[in-house]
């Protein structure tokens, strides 16, 4: 998106707003009766009041930077279906918002499942809990307003270009996660990238090798091809087919990998007498474990679905808060099972698009615009809010209806790509073209 | 080769000779198929492909023969057996009406059953309805003499895919397949629309049921608003795809243009069908949908849409993409594309006709086509059971095998159903979980052929085991030999025994059709 589009995007052109230089996305708009995020502290709110807080994006804690290994290491987690980010990340500040959603409002902090208070004027879904503490301690924090340029409604669509990082380009044939491997430096295991669950993502397909990690518990048990004379003799036969004969030895080796890794690993875990995780938890508990024996894996990826609240989707309780459960526990048991990697790691979770701001007919919400990104990880520049908040008044709102996007989802991504996984500026033309030729900087997201 | 350069002796011998070869491949490339390898092509792509000796007769018959018969199902006699085995599953037997009388909410409205009492429900349909879905789907996959009319069935049901885990959808997922998708999938594509459009597993997946005019007299509690949710999908899966020149304005249009078309639960309860176009909850507005005005009307609006939805060049393009990708090519060629789509408009939309101009197009024929698209987990899973007359006696291992490599029965959540390409396939990861499936297979004492018994009292005398038979590794290179290259015959041959089905199921050229 050219600067004329972003501002015609926002529909401000007329009110006399002023151009900001934000992060990698060029510039944002502010209406000159707002004062631009300062980290001012907020004076806690009245619970019976019905007033406006102030806006405030949080207090980041100041600290120095953590060393771990320091094998930059970064796991993205896709949430599909278009998770409500103004239920996750609540501006429960806004008496707009509570008037925009009658039923499905997260009520305000202090009430029974009200939202858990950040910034004063933000607050996180009850259900997030367990990364309260992340919140807290500096390691946890969210770009709110961001997502892609393109004005795509379509789940596929826009799922499809936040994996190709390259909205509005039906014809890119790779991942950015794949492409980001190819820039690192060279490495010879099969096993630099892991996906859990049994395809491929868009997100990792391309040229370089991708592992799938198999989920649930059973995961790690020896199976017939892990005997030698059986994938012996299948290596006969695969050694003709390109495609296929490349795919079956990537298989067998990073199961060799993975087996020996895990068998180590879990062993350790077991012997700490560490309670076995549920559900999600015990996928995130193994990548973690992986992650930080094996500083060969460099990327993860986690897709969640589920998350296209049409109807009754509930408030600070209900559908969503009983599928961000298990996802906050899910990203604290990674962040925890990192061990001293975390501090080498950034998790980021996204999603295609944001949904309507306001609640449809039948107590859920439609395909939206603006979301939400999440960062957690030991260097993470956290208990902020960063980004820019458009407003939630009817003139601010895309189209009528959404969030507006004031930063778009690559100017969080390069800035990582650059600033944490240490990709050099010729190869951040390759990761994201069209869009790193003309990055002024890099956005504030690390400490 | 003629060449004016003096080449020493031996490099001039290479060069000839690595040129030979090169013109040889070039030759094989365009060598058109033989009869076995047609009668296979033709056993990969309308069929989930052989049974033992599917091949030979398909050869014997000519591969003309097999196409007429597969596109006229109806005069392909269903086996007795199959027709047994089916009559056994009562709920199969019902229809949508008789399902939600029998396993529906138990209370419905207004709303006073306890959360056990439904959780109840929930379990009951879950255990009577589900199984008897999957073991329909399965049997016919693998035994029905109609394959084609299956393999579009699957297309469709994916086309236009419900997810069998939300709610409701539950009860109808097979009633659905059975009364719309099966009788349609070699008919009209604007019947067929229409038939899912009024059919309550979709109007219930993609919550149209709930939608409501805004302001009009019976649009309150769930039923208070718009839903553009069905609208949306219609243009952009069901019909004229992405990107296909229509507007957000014409979703918002659409979706009010099918206000009312809803599920009548009262109805139901009485005997009446599923759906029911209800006034009170309709936007008589008048609408501008792609261009045009739809005056305010009732009921026929939703169909004057379908109707121009299924005329739209958008549409004729959007579904001859999909079935060359389904039967030719991951890559459609746009030359054969562009064929169908005029086919699909000058037939208005008659099914048969587009695959006849497919299945005689020299592209499906081309060897550059054969034996090249990378299966399916569903296509794999059923092929190897074809391939080695394996019966489905219970579905729970089919089930969580096609769990595990990622394409759960009924299993996709969201509107735009399963991918048909290698590129969505093919990773290392389920290349060894499908290894790890077929060498299960071989023994004949595969828990899928045997029927789960409840278990014995206790003290009883353990059960003798049946007698099993293992597969011939023989037979089943017999079945396959068109398929099986000729180094892939000599690495078989050369492993111990024991392997050699394995081998065969589990190597690079079963993973293909």
């Amino acid at each position: 998106m050219n600067r004329r589009d972003f501002i015609r995007h926002l529909g401000l052109t007329t009110s006399g707003a002023i151009l900001i230089p934000v992060g990698l996305s060029g510039c944002v708009v502010a209406p000159p009766s707002k004062p631009l995020a300062k980290a001012k502290p907020t004076p806690p709110v009245g619970i019976a009041t019905g007033a406006d807080s102030p806006l405030s994006y949080g207090n980041p804690l100041q600290r120095p930077h953590t060393t771990g290994d320091g094998t930059p290491r970064m796991v993205v987690v896709f949430l599909r279906g278009a998770v409500d980010g103004l239920n996750v990340v609540v501006p429960h500040g806004d008496h707009n918002y509570y008037k925009a959603r009658p039923t499905i409002a997260v009520s305000r902090p202090g009430t029974q499942n009200g939202a858990l208070d950040l910034t004063g004027y933000f607050g996180l879904h009850p259900a997030l809990q367990s990364l309260l503490p992340y919140w807290e301690d500096g390691r946890l924090a969210f770009v709110h307003a961001s997502g892609s340029p393109d004005v795509s409604r379509s789940h596929f669509e826009a799922q499809d270009y936040m994996e190709t990082g390259t909205p509005g380009e039906h014809n890119t044939r790779d991942g950015w996660m794949n492409r980001m491997l190819g820039v690192m430096p060279p490495s010879q295991s099969p096993m630099q990238a892991l996906t859990l669950g049994e395809s491929v993502p868009r997100i990792l397909t391309g040229r370089a090798v991708v592992a799938n990690m198999p989920t649930g518990r059973d995961a790690t048990r020896p199976t017939l091809i892990d005997k030698p004379e059986v994938s012996q003799a299948y290596a006969a036969l695969y050694a003709q087919d390109a495609a296929l004969g490349k795919s079956y030895r990537d298989g067998i080796s990073a199961r060799k990998e993975l087996l020996a890794d895990a068998n180590s690993t879990e062993q350790k875990a077991a012997n700490n007498g560490a309670p076995l995780p549920n559900g999600l938890s015990i996928d995130t508990a193994r990548l973690g474990r992986l992650m930080q024996g094996n500083p060969d894996i460099r990327l993860g990826f986690v897709a969640v679905g589920g998350w296209d609240t049409h109807t009754n989707q509930g408030n600070g309780a209900g559908q969503l808060a009983g599928r961000l459960r298990p996802l906050a526990d899910g990203l604290a048991t990674l962040a925890r099972e990192l061990g001293p990697a975390f501090n080498d790691t950034v998790i980021v979770v996204i999603s295609e698009f944001g949904r309507t701001f306001r609640e449809n007919g039948n107590g859920g919400t439609d395909h939206g615009h603006g979301n939400a990104m999440w960062l957690l990880g030991g260097n993470v520049r956290g208990r902020t809010i960063h980004g820019y908040w458009p407003g939630i008044d009817d003139k601010s709102l895309n189209e009528g209806r959404d969030l507006a996007v004031t930063t778009d989802f690559r100017a969080v991504l390069a800035t990582l790509a650059e600033k944490h996984m240490r990709i050099g500026d010729p190869a951040m033309q390759k990761l994201f073209p069209q869009y790193a030729a003309g990055m002024p900087h890099a956005m504030n997201l690390l400490v | 080769m003629t060449s004016t350069i003096k080449l020493p002796g031996l490099l001039a011998m290479t060069l000839a000779l690595s040129c030979a070869s090169v013109i040889a491949q070039a030759q094989t490339a365009q060598m058109p198929l033989n009869d076995s390898e047609k009668a296979l092509h033709v056993l990969n792509r309308l069929a989930y492909g052989p049974r033992p000796g599917d091949v030979d007769t398909v050869r014997h018959m000519g591969v003309k023969r097999y196409i007429d018969q597969q596109l006229r199902p109806d005069s392909l006699p269903l086996p007795e057996a199959l027709s047994n085995q089916l009559s056994t599953l009562p709920t199969y037997q019902l229809n949508a009406t008789q399902l939600y009388q029998q396993y529906g909410p138990p209370s419905f409205p207004p709303n006073s059953a306890t959360p056990e009492e439904k959780n109840m429900a929930r379990q009951r349909a879950n255990k009577d309805i589900t199984p008897q879905v999957h073991f329909a789907r399965l049997w016919q996959a693998t035994e029905s003499p109609r394959q084609l009319q299956e393999v579009m069935s699957e297309f469709w049901f994916n086309h236009f895919n419900v997810f069998e885990g939300k709610d409701w959808v539950r009860y109808w997922n097979g009633e659905y397949e059975r009364d719309v998708l099966r009788p349609n999938a070699l008919g009209n594509f604007r019947q067929l629309l229409g038939s899912v459009a009024h059919h309550p597993a979709m109007l219930y997946y993609l919550d149209n049921w709930l939608s409501s005019g805004v302001n009009t007299p019976e649009a309150k509690g769930r039923f208070k608003g718009l839903n553009e949710n069905y609208g949306r999908e219609l243009l952009e899966l069901h019909t004229m795809g992405v990107d296909s020149g229509y507007t957000q304005a014409d979703v918002i249009s659409l979706a009010r243009i099918l206000t009312g078309w809803t599920i009548d639960e009262k109805g139901m309860k009485d005997g009446q069908a599923a759906f029911v176009f209800n006034p009170r909850r309709h936007d008589f507005g008048d609408k501008v949908f792609l261009g045009q005005t739809i005056k305010g009307s009732g009921e026929q609006e939703g169909e004057q849409a379908l109707d121009i939805l299924a005329r739209h060049p958008a549409t004729a393009h959007f579904i001859a993409i999909k079935l060359v990708q389904y039967f030719v090519s991951d890559k459609p060629e746009p030359a054969l594309t562009e064929k169908l789509a005029r086919r699909f408009l000058a037939t208005n939309g008659d099914i048969k006709a587009v695959l006849r101009t497919l299945f005689d197009s020299q592209e499906f024929w081309a060897r550059s086509n054969y034996q090249t698209q990378f299966k399916t987990p569903y296509q794999y899973v059923v092929s190897s059971l074809r391939a080695t007359a394996t019966p489905v006696l219970n579905y729970k291992p089919i089930d969580g095998v096609l769990n595990q490599l990622g394409q759960p029965m009924y299993g996709w959540l969201t509107p735009e159903g399963y991918k048909f390409s290698e590129e969505a396939w093919l990773n290392p990861d389920a290349l060894l979980r499908r290894i790890n499936f077929v060498n299960g297979l071989s023994n004949g004492k595969s828990p899928i052929a045997r029927a789960e018994t409840p278990p014995l009292p206790p003290g009883s005398p353990p059960p003798v085991p049946l007698p099993t038979t293992p597969v011939d590794p023989q037979q089943l290179m017999q079945t396959l030999s068109p398929a099986l290259a000729p180094h892939s015959l000599a690495a078989i041959t050369a492993a111990p025994p024991n392997l050699q089905v394995g081998l065969i199921l589990g190597g690079p050229d079963f993973m293909k059709r």
